[in-house]
């Protein structure tokens, strides 16, 4: 005869099974292979991923694979893409290739730095005035709709043609410094949610203290959100240095994609028909913003398995 | 040990915070150490105010706690600290007091971080076996487990086991047990009545007056803010003095009695409007007997 | 009307196999009976409700049949089963107070359901102002935004809505868990008028507080773990259980008037199983202090006394 023991709530058949139980309890947290398993099957995100790695990868192996430099001149004028050159030539005679490859480059690193210090801001502002509310936010998010509103890419115009930027790490600052207020609203707004939840309390309760929370107990719940953003800053980024070096507001001394785009444009390669000139930057600044974002709605599936089409 | 002198809390609602809410008035209380306060009243009572504002969770609008005579409200960084190492809380949501994305014990770890650093591996070992066996836990049931792993009922009794590893005189169980299943619940009620014979002091906040009734040493009844009854438990339950406790009273389906039929509507049919403090009746707490107190009332404002 | 349910088996598919939520069950409801169903979470008891009206798409209807009056109730088929929802299986579904559309004022909210069933919102207006008096709600309250109503008034409304077309079922899944004390009381006595009223001819009060049902249901049908253990009268089932869960669920809740110092109550020790590998035989014997051998062979869900049935072998003790 078996007598309750009224003191143990252990599992006493020993199975250490995981029980999902039909009751709406709380959601289960998958296991880093799971969700591995759902990432390799998301067909936005592989497809995104490989168009991304395929650039990212040319842009780091390219440039050995050439021994042209971007801006050396004295190459055949005007040549369609052929067996010596990959990618044709300029109309003032340049190797396509090679600034096609050194551009790549270049969209990556503007890409990655503009993204770093955006979501560095972003992230500041965000967990600050998420956390702190009160007065503290409510001067935050003044200065974030301020930034906000500023149509960025006017200004962005204005200061560029103004400061001449010259290197890559101004345009990346530049562009960061303009384009984080979307995210902090964001970070804001889930930081606000999770701030009234009990486990905050607890951790106040445990002796933890205000930016430790944040960092300990708030941004790791969001860790996969926060990555989504940081991929859309970045693919954001790529595409407003495109358009500032294509405007010829970007350095000058250094190739990029859109840099490429401007002097196809004002050599008149649409109307000579050189379309391996124009083409290929184009395609480059496209399918690495595209890819990017197409990513971002696939990784958004695989974390959020209520928007998965299992 | 603790105790709340008329204390208040008022919220700003409302755009640019015009409008004003009155949670708590005038709450005067206290909690001796090994002994059980339950603090009953439905939902916009004040509550859960109450226990967060004794947990510092929330600021005092007016009155005082004081715990072993010193200001809760006025401590500092520092002294906050200590604080939590004599008061702690356990909340209603098992699942929602976890962060999700890390395993259950790190509660426990959280604490020994800030609390415990001095202890060797050896002694955090034996403290946390035994803290847990308080508890009516197995470790190796529950450590490296994750939240979503575990039952409500282990899940709480870790929090009271991680409340336990610091040497507290009061725990602050903001209605612990309601979202455990029925079978679970006497167990960990069990629990809390365990540690009271213990020395503990604990307040036990909930809406079940059940619940209350059986664990409590004396019962405080609120109503939107105000304590409408008070006093020993026995006495409140047996000998009920103020409409409203006796509505409740009336009110909890009991297993072998069926609710009698009663001409006046039962429970606030019309619209709950926030709260409203003269309709409890503003009168004086009075003495109705030896431990038992109740609001007088004011005329012809009950009943409604 | 009479319901008349046979050997109904739904499961929930998941990543790790079948959970085998309602795993065999069979009981019949007579005209104007309130049957409440009880149980713990995870139990299957809103499950067998949601099967009946089959509201959740991830339900895998494996077995069984629901007779309603007589007619098949298409519980395997979604699209079929719109015919029957809301006239004549109605359900009010768990946390439907918090369920009401933020920013559509109750008034429009219930013309669009009236009309998405084809049936005039002002030729039911005098009889939906009738039952919201009924319930002790003003007309107004269909101008007002959900916001602006109390947890009662809400779940008034809801049950008001639920019940407008006068359906032959009613499930009411866990409607009175998240009220307080007194309010639980005026919605649970609400619920017996409506049968009272013929509003609902027969329904099913499904809650995990027995002292509930003890007030307003007249049989009680207990579950464990996807499986029927116990039915009865519910006076029978609350003073005389015969199956060991029940008697010890009963003897777990403290009434008002029971102390801890006088008398220390007990729980159940243990977890229900897992309802994706269910173990054979009985499923609550490893938590049960009568278990025997023969408990390793499931016991039949059978008439024990006159009206009595329990799922146990040794339910005659």
């Amino acid at each position: 005869m078996d007598t309750v023991d009224q003191h143990t709530d252990s599992v006493s058949t020993g199975t250490a099974a995981v029980s999902v139980t039909v009751a709406e309890e709380a959601p289960p947290r998958r296991s880093r292979n799971e969700t591995l398993y759902f990432a390799f099957r998301n067909r936005k995100l592989v497809i995104g991923l490989s168009v991304v790695t395929f650039f990212l990868l040319l842009a780091i192996v390219g440039p050995w694979l050439t021994d042209a430099t971007p801006f050396e001149f004295g190459y055949p004028t005007g040549e369609p893409p052929s067996r010596e050159y990959w990618l044709g030539t300029t109309a003032p005679g340049q190797d396509v290739f090679a600034q096609f490859v050194y551009g790549l480059r270049s969209s990556f690193v503007v890409g990655a730095l503009a993204g770093c210090v955006a979501a560095a801001i972003g992230m500041t502002v965000g967990f600050v005035g998420g956390y702190r509310g009160g007065a503290v936010d409510e001067i935050l998010s003044v200065l974030t709709n301020v930034v906000l509103v500023i149509p960025t890419l006017a200004v962005l115009i204005i200061v560029a043609a103004y400061l001449s930027v010259q290197s890559l790490l101004a345009e990346a600052v530049l562009i960061g410094v303009t384009s984080w207020p979307w995210a902090a609203r964001a970070i804001r707004a889930q930081t606000f949610s999770l701030a009234s939840r009990d486990f905050i309390s607890v951790a106040r309760l445990s002796g933890q203290t205000g930016w430790k929370i944040v960092a300990k107990e708030i941004a790791p719940n969001m860790s996969s959100y926060l990555f989504l953003v940081f991929i859309l800053l970045f693919g954001g980024s790529v595409l407003i240095a495109a358009t500032l070096d294509f405007l010829g507001l970007g350095p000058s001394q250094v190739m990029s994609l859109g840099l490429m785009l401007n002097n196809a444009v004002s050599g008149s390669a649409l109307q000579l028909g050189m379309w391996w000139w124009f083409i290929p930057p184009g395609v480059g600044i496209t399918a690495i913003v595209g890819g990017l974002y197409v990513m971002n709605v696939g990784l958004d599936e695989v974390f959020n398995p209520k928007l998965r089409e299992t | 040990m603790l105790k709340l002198d008329d204390v208040t809390k008022v919220f700003k609602t409302g755009t640019f915070g015009g409008q004003e809410i009155t949670a708590v008035s005038g709450v005067t209380f206290g909690i001796e150490p090994g002994e059980v306060v339950s603090l009953i009243g439905e939902s916009g009572s004040g509550k859960t105010t109450v226990g967060r504002m004794i947990l510092r969770l929330t600021g005092v609008t007016g009155g005082t706690i004081t715990f072993d005579g010193r200001d809760v409200a006025a401590l500092g960084g520092r002294e906050l600290h200590g604080y939590y190492s004599r008061v702690q809380g356990v909340f209603q949501d098992p699942f929602s007091s976890y962060n999700p994305v890390f395993k259950a014990d790190r509660v426990l770890e959280m604490v020994r971080s800030n609390y415990l650093r001095g202890l060797s591996r050896a002694e955090w070992k034996t403290k946390l076996q035994t803290s847990l066996e308080t508890v009516g836990l197995e470790p190796a049931d529950v450590l490296g487990k994750y939240p979503h792993q575990l039952s409500g009922g282990q899940l709480q009794r870790v929090l009271i086991s991680r409340a336990l590893l610091l040497d507290i005189k009061i725990l602050v169980a903001d209605e612990i047990i309601s979202m455990l299943d029925a079978s679970t619940r006497i167990d960990v009620l069990n629990l809390l009545g365990d540690l009271k014979e213990r020395g503990l002091g604990i307040l036990f906040v909930t809406h079940d007056l059940s619940l209350g009734n059986y664990i409590s040493d004396r019962t405080v009844i609120l109503r939107r803010g105000l304590i409408v009854e008070m006093g020993r438990t026995e006495k409140v339950f047996g000998n009920p003095v103020h409409p409203y406790t006796k509505m409740l009273l009336a009110s909890v389906p009991q297993m072998h009695t069926k609710w009698a039929a009663e001409a006046e509507p039962a429970g606030d049919l019309g619209h709950e409007d926030a709260a409203d403090v003269s309709s409890a009746g503003d009168g004086a707490l009075v003495e109705v007997e030896r431990d038992h107190f109740a609001r007088s009332q004011h005329n012809g404002n009950e009943g409604e | 009307m009479s319901l008349a349910v046979d050997n109904l088996r739904v499961y929930y598919r998941t990543l790790h196999g079948d959970c085998r939520a309602l795993d065999g069950v069979t009981f019949t409801i007579a005209d104007g009976e309130i049957m409440g169903l009880a149980g713990e979470s995870g139990c299957g008891k809103s499950t067998l409700g949601k099967s009946l009206i089959r509201l959740d798409a991830r339900m895998r209807h494996v077995e069984g049949t629901a007779q309603l009056d007589g007619t098949t109730l298409p519980i395997d088929d979604t699209k079929a089963m719109n015919a029957f929802r809301y006239r004549e299986v109605s359900i009010i579904p768990q946390y439907a107070m918090s369920a009401l559309n933020p920013i559509r004022k109750i008034g429009r909210m219930i013309s669009e359901l009236l009309g998405s069933r084809g049936v005039s919102y002002e030729d039911t207006l005098p009889e939906l102002h009738r039952r919201l008096g009924l319930v002790g709600l003003d007309e107004s309250v269909l101008d007002l935004y959900p916001i602006e109503l109390s947890g009662g008034m809400k779940q008034r409304v809801v049950m008001v809505l639920s019940t407008l077309l006068d359906p032959s079922l009613l499930i009411a899944d866990e409607i009175t868990s998240a009220l307080d004390v007194s309010t639980q009381k005026a919605v649970a006595e609400m619920l017996v008028e409506f049968r009272d009223r013929q509003f609902v001819k027969s329904m099913i009060v499904i809650t995990h507080d027995l002292s509930i049902l003890y007030q307003i249901a007249d049989t009680i049908l207990v579950m464990y773990a996807g499986k029927l253990v116990e039915k009865g009268s519910a006076a029978d089932v609350t003073e005389d259980p015969k199956h060991p869960y029940t008697r010890l669920l009963i003897a777990s809740l403290p009434e008002v008037g029971v102390r801890f110092d006088e008398q220390r109550l007990k729980g159940i020790a243990g977890r229900p199983p897992s309802l994706i590998d269910p173990p054979t035989g009985c499923r609550f014997r490893d938590r049960c202090p009568l278990a025997i051998e023969k408990c390793a062979e499931e016991p039949p869900f059978v008439e024990v006394a006159p009206g009595r049935f329990a799922a146990c072998w040794r339910a005659g003790d």
